[in-house]
């Protein structure tokens, strides 16, 4: 910042003033964040709030704007967030389990694990979107534009973000408390079982409700396993086509009449109504249950 | 960990129990779905990106300027490309690094614990707004914005993408520079404070340069976000390959192009499916160098302080 004197200290006054300027550019740092949430919140429900109703929820997507809704997009959200979640959280509270319980951190496969999972979690979303699409869709499963195609996609995007945060809860969980099981001459299966899994339950429900959260918000790995169709219904099994949320308001937004923009704000509201649902629930949970040792 | 492994081993009895031998295998597969997902993408990119250079050279697709594969004649130098993430990236950046930054340092030398206590969630919900939403609100609210401003954009234009990105990433930038900052152990601030530095000297010759290699691992892997950035950047910047860094202007970035043609039914085998398999092999390749940097740096601020 100042480069006029190199120790510390100095002109008091002059600092005085420098500090007030300082501070006032931090808080702007923070507030621009904040401020850009409101202005987009406010301008979504400028324009969509007028298209939200009832039968807006409990129609199908049409041609006709007047008559488009939501209803298999919404339900293809919620059936992806339960594919997601069956997947993801025991794959996930496992590995975090095995990391944190049982791996040996000297041995060269389990510090791969560990940098393999951190790189995972910042792979762009669209290169699970190519997995899916090579492997899953196409290639050798072979689903199709199948329901299960994009859940088990999302349950692989989100794995990283439930092993982070299990591990973190199950960290959080003091020694003491296994070396007391342990004394009493359980095992080690015993002891995670009956004191290091429940005592840490509620951050592990947190990051999985977190990254749930995530999986329903994305749309670049749908879109390249085909999920972009016209779906007026609802899908009955796993391996029919579907549709989500986040999909019919990318497809809305860049439709050029002013009509489908509208549409898709009124769906933007629904999609971050679950979202800060699933928030506010999650950070509910973490401060209600999370004990401090 | 560490030493309640070292105590059960100190207590496990002589009879080997096949059950809790099985459980931890169980639990290490499960630790292995990670590692083979990256293996799946390798794999996976791998196959149709050989096909797609043994049909287009290296040379070609690394040094042409011009990216038309799906004309013809058709052209495949990935350049406009890469100069299109690399613009909206930069934009992000501007608005991402220095604002992510500061209200790191607010976070961590400024706000009293209470305020903090809600205010790290906040920032939270403003991480996970889905990047649909950003995108709509780019085209819709950001662009007519500048525009009214005065500035000569165009419906697309790499600008008004770049700077919103710029928001969805800051809170990454300012959560993991908070971690690094909070970590600096408080003595070195106490000394600070002692010798009759102020908050603010404190913060910008004491902690942040104690943080540094944290902080820097936080900009690296917003880079790394902003080049793997997909729906921002194809709603709202264009869908027009371009060498141009004009801002103003329609671009395409590499997702973008991914996110084209995935939108269309590229038959299995085709150049163009090929074609999307290459780029996203770059963007892999260029987002993994960026994370392993990132994570290393981290690395070595928990060694010195934790």
């Amino acid at each position: 910042m100042s480069a006029a004197h190199g120790t510390i200290g100095g002109a008091p006054r002059a600092d005085k003033a420098k500090g007030v300027v300082f501070k006032g550019l931090l808080l702007f740092s923070l507030l621009i964040g904040f401020v850009t949430l409101i202005v987009l919140i406010v301008d979504v429900a400028n324009d969509g709030l007028g298209k939200l109703s009832w039968s807006f929820i409990t129609s199908f997507p049409s041609s006709l704007p007047s008559r488009a809704g939501i209803q298999s997009p919404l339900v293809g959200t919620i059936y992806l967030m339960l594919i997601t979640a069956v997947v993801t959280v025991p794959i996930g509270v496992g590995a975090a389990l095995y990391l944190e319980e049982y791996a040996d951190r000297n041995r060269w496969y389990n510090r791969l694990v560990e940098i393999n999972i951190q790189n995972l979690a910042a792979v762009p979303s669209i290169v699970y979107g190519i997995l899916g699409l090579a492997f899953l869709v196409r290639g050798p499963v072979g689903l199709g534009r199948a329901l299960l195609a994009g859940g088990l996609i999302l349950s692989l995007l989100v794995l990283p973000i439930v092993i982070i945060a299990s591990r973190e809860a199950i960290r959080a969980v003091p020694p003491s408390i296994r070396e007391g099981a342990l004394a009493l001459g359980a095992t080690k299966w015993q002891m995670i079982r009956r004191q290091v899994l429940p005592a840490s339950i509620p951050g592990i429900a947190t990051g999985s409700i977190l990254a749930l959260s995530r999986a329903i918000g994305e749309t670049a790995p749908l879109i390249l396993i085909g999920a972009i169709v016209f779906v007026p219904f609802n899908p009955s099994s796993l391996t029919d086509q579907f549709t989500a949320l986040p999909i019919q308001i990318f497809n809305w937004t860049t439709r050029p009449q002013e009509e489908f923009k509208l549409l898709a704000a009124a769906a933007i509201i629904v999609l971050l109504g679950l979202l800060l649902t699933m928030n506010a629930f999650a950070i509910w949970l973490r401060n209600r249950y999370q004990r401090r040792w | 960990m560490g030493a309640g492994a070292q105590i059960a081993r100190r207590l496990t009895t002589s009879r080997r129990r096949t059950g809790e031998t099985a459980i931890k295998y169980a639990l290490m597969g499960c630790a292995a779905v990670s590692v083979l997902t990256t293996v799946g993408i390798v794999v996976a990119l791998a196959g149709p990106t050989i096909e797609f250079f043994q049909e287009v050279s290296i040379g070609e697709f690394f040094t042409g300027t011009d990216w038309s594969p799906l004309f013809t004649p058709s052209s495949f130098g990935v350049l406009p490309l890469i100069v299109g993430t690399l613009t909206t990236t930069f934009w992000a950046c501007v608005v991402a690094l220095p604002f992510g930054l500061g209200a790191a340092i607010y976070l961590s030398e400024y706000a009293r614990p209470r305020t903090r206590q809600w205010l790290k969630p906040a920032l939270e919900v403003l991480a996970g707004i889905p990047t649909v939403v950003y995108g709509y609100f780019a085209l819709t609210f950001f662009t007519p914005l500048l525009q009214d401003i005065g500035l000569d954009v165009t419906v697309f234009n790499a600008l008004s993408a770049g700077l919103v990105m710029g928001i969805m990433i800051l809170p990454t930038v300012a959560s993991l520079s908070d971690d690094a900052m909070t970590a600096v152990p408080h003595a070195l601030r106490e000394g600070a404070f002692g010798l009759g530095a102020s908050r603010m000297q404190v913060s910008t010759r004491v902690v942040v340069p104690a943080a540094l290699s944290g902080i820097v691992a936080s900009f690296v892997l917003g880079i790394s976000r902003a080049v793997g950035e997909t729906m921002i950047v194809t709603i709202a910047a264009g869908l027009r390959p371009s060498m141009s860094i004009n801002p103003l202007e329609q671009i395409e970035t590499m997702t973008a192009y991914i996110a084209q043609v995935g939108i269309g039914d590229v038959p299995t085998g085709s150049i163009e499916y090929k074609t999307i398999f290459a780029v996203a092999a770059t963007l892999f390749v260029a987002t993994f160098i960026l994370n392993l940097i990132s994570i290393r740096l981290v690395r070595k601020y928990r060694e010195v302080y934790e």
